[in-house]
C-alpha cells in the first residue's frame, strides 16, 4: 500500500468509494506512472468511471487518498495539464465542431493549433459541422478532440469507443496510440479485453469495486483463470 | 487571459441557444406575436392609455421574465442532467464562467427583445412613451429580470433534464396569467387578484405600468423590495439544491 504518488502522473491509494451502503470502490491502489498508458478493465458496475471521476475530482473518496501530479486533482493548475472524455448523455447539438474545440481550447493555456486538433482527432471536412448532424462515431471523435486540444499531459478516456462500429473503434485507437506516442499519460477505461490488450502498457482489471489483477497485457493474458473469468463476467467479448 | 475564456463562454453559448429554434422562437417569437396580436392588431384605448403602450410593460415583463427562466433554467437542467456539465467541470474552465455565459447571453436576448417590442409599438401600434419613460421602462426590466434567473437557476437545479421545458411552462404561464400579463389584473376574478401579489411578475409589471402609464408610482418602492426578497429567496434555495447535487454526485452512481 505504500503510495509513491510523486512519481505518478495520477494515483488512487487504498481508496473506498461509497454510494450509500454499496462499495463502488474497495480499497482500490490504481497508479498512472508518468508516460504510461494504463486500461483499466471490466465489466459494468465494476467502479470504472468512479475511479476516473475520482482522479478528476468530480467526486471525493470516503477513505484513502487521490492525488494528480502529487496533489490535490482539483487544482485549476491540474486541470489544466488534464484532457478528459466522460460518458456524455447529451451534448448542446447547435455548435459547430470547430467552435467546440476553439472554445475548450481556450480553457487551455497553451493549446495546440486548430489544424492539429482536426487532424489528431481525424475531424478533417467536419470542422464546420454542428454537433447534431455528426454520427456517433464523429461526435466522440470531437469528444476526444475536445480531451486533447489542451495538449495536456493526462488524458482520461472513459469508455471512448463504447457504441462505435468496429471500424470507428479501430479508427480511434489509432489516434489514441499517437498521442500515447507524444509521451502522455493516459487513462483508459473499456470493458473491451481485446482493447484493452491492443492499447495498454498496463492493464488493471476491476470487478465489483476491487483490483483482481494488475500486470502487462502478455502477464493478464497468461492469466488463463483470469481469462475464463473475465468473459464469463463481461459475457459478450465475442462481438469483436 | 481569463477574461478571454468568459468572451468565448458567452459567445459560443448565445449562438448555441440562437441557433436553437425552439428557444428563440417562444423566448423572443411568442412575446412579440402576443404583442402584435393585442397591442398593436386589436389596438383598443384602455381609458387614458391606448393597449400598445400599455401592454409594452406587461409583455415586455413576459418576455424577460421568459427569456432567464429557460435561458437559466431549462438550459441548466437539461447540461447537469445529460452530464455536459460535468464534462466542463473535469475541464479548466473557471465555473463562474459557465454562469456569466448564461447571463450575458440572457441579456442580449432580452436586450433584442424590448428593443424589438419597442420599435413595433412605436411604428406600427401608435404607442405613446416618452423617450424618458423607455429608457426607464428599459432599465426596470433589465434590473428586474435578476428575479427570474435565479428561479431558473433554482428550476435548473431542481428539474429533470427530459421534463425540465414542460415544468417550466407549467410554472411561467399560469404565474404569466395571474399576474395580469395577458389581460390587466382588473379584468380577472377577484382569486387571482388575490394571488398576484405572491408572484414576482406581478410586482415587476406593477412598476413597469407605472412607468408606461406615466404615474406617480409611491408604491414602486414596496414593489422592489418585493422582487429582492424573491431573488434571494430563489437564489438561497438554488445554492442549497446546488450543494444536494454536490453531495448527491458523492451518493449515486
Amino acid at each position: 500500500m505504500n503510495c509513491v504518488a510523486v512519481a505518478d502522473a495520477a494515483a488512487l491509494c487504498c481508496v473506498t468509494k461509497l454510494y450509500g451502503s454499496h462499495r463502488a470502490l474497495d480499497e482500490v491502489d490504481l497508479q498512472i506512472g508518468r508516460g504510461e498508458l494504463v486500461a483499466l478493465l471490466g465489466p459494468n458496475g465494476a467502479g470504472k468511471t468512479t475511479a476516473v471521476k475520482l482522479m478528476l475530482g468530480l467526486l471525493k473518496p470516503d477513505e484513502g487518498t487521490v492525488e494528480v501530479f502529487g496533489c490535490n486533482p482539483r487544482e485549476p493548475r491540474n486541470r489544466q495539464r488534464t484532457g478528459t472524455m466522460l460518458q456524455v448523455g447529451r451534448v448542446p447539438e447547435t455548435l459547430r465542431a470547430r467552435e467546440y474545440l476553439d472554445l475548450f481550447s481556450s480553457y487551455y493555456p497553451h493549446p495546440l493549433p486548430m489544424a492539429e486538433i482536426v487532424a489528431a482527432a481525424n475531424l478533417q471536412g467536419l470542422e464546420n459541422r454542428l454537433f447534431g448532424q455528426l454520427s456517433g462515431g464523429q461526435k466522440q471523435r470531437v469528444l476526444f478532440g475536445l480531451a486533447i486540444c489542451g495538449d495536456p499531459d493526462l488524458l482520461f478516456l472513459d469508455e471512448p469507443t463504447v457504441g462505435l462500429d468496429v471500424q470507428a473503434r479501430r479508427a480511434l485507437w489509432k489516434q489514441i496510440r499517437a498521442v500515447r506516442a507524444g509521451g502522455k499519460s493516459i487513462l483508459l477505461t473499456t470493458h473491451y479485453l481485446e482493447e484493452a490488450d491492443a492499447l495498454a502498457d498496463r492493464i488493471v482489471v476491476l470487478h465489483h469495486g476491487r483490483v483482481i489483477a494488475n500486470g502487462t497485457p502478455a502477464e493478464i493474458k497468461r492469466n488463463s483463470t483470469l481469462e475464463d473469468a473475465f468473459l464469463t463476467l463481461t459475457g459478450n467479448e465475442g462481438e469483436l | 487571459m481569463t477574461s478571454a475564456i468568459y468572451l468565448k463562454e458567452a459567445k459560443y453559448e448565445f449562438l448555441m441557444r440562437l441557433r436553437v429554434k425552439a428557444f428563440s422562437v417562444s423566448v423572443i417569437g411568442f412575446p412579440l406575436l402576443f404583442y402584435v396580436l393585442f397591442g398593436i392588431l386589436m389596438n383598443q384605448s384602455w381609458g387614458p392609455i391606448r393597449m400598445s403602450t400599455y401592454l409594452l410593460a406587461t409583455y415586455g415583463v413576459f418576455g424577460v421574465a421568459g427569456v432567464s427562466l429557460f435561458g437559466f433554467g431549462v438550459g441548466l437542467a437539461i447540461e447537469r442532467g445529460m452530464g455536459w456539465l460535468e464534462l466542463k467541470q473535469a475541464s479548466p474552465m473557471p465555473p463562474p464562467a459557465y454562469f456569466f455565459a448564461k447571463l450575458v447571453c440572457c441579456i442580449v436576448f432580452s436586450i433584442a427583445l424590448i428593443v424589438l417590442m419597442l420599435a413595433l409599438g412605436l411604428s406600427f401600434g401608435h404607442a405613446q412613451i416618452s423617450p424618458l419613460a423607455m429608457l426607464q421602462l428599459f432599465g426596470i426590466l433589465m434590473a428586474g429580470a435578476l428575479p427570474f434567473g435565479a428561479l431558473g437557476l433554482l428550476l435548473g437545479y431542481l428539474l429533470p433534464a427530459s421534463s425540465a421545458p414542460s415544468f417550466v411552462n407549467m410554472i411561467f404561464l399560469p404565474m404569466s396569467f395571474c399576474s395580469g400579463l395577458w389581460m390587466p389584473l382588473e379584468f380577472l376574478p377577484k382569486t387571482v387578484r388575490a394571488i398576484a401579489p405572491f408572484l414576482p411578475t406581478y410586482h415587476l409589471s406593477q412598476i413597469a405600468i407605472a412607468v408606461v402609464r406615466g404615474d406617480h408610482n409611491n408604491s414602486a418602492l414596496s414593489h422592489w423590495e418585493a422582487l429582492a426578497a424573491f431573488t434571494l429567496f430563489f437564489l438561497g434555495l438554488a445554492v442549497l439544491l446546488q450543494r444536494r447535487d454536490a453531495t448527491r454526485q458523492n451518493s449515486v452512481a
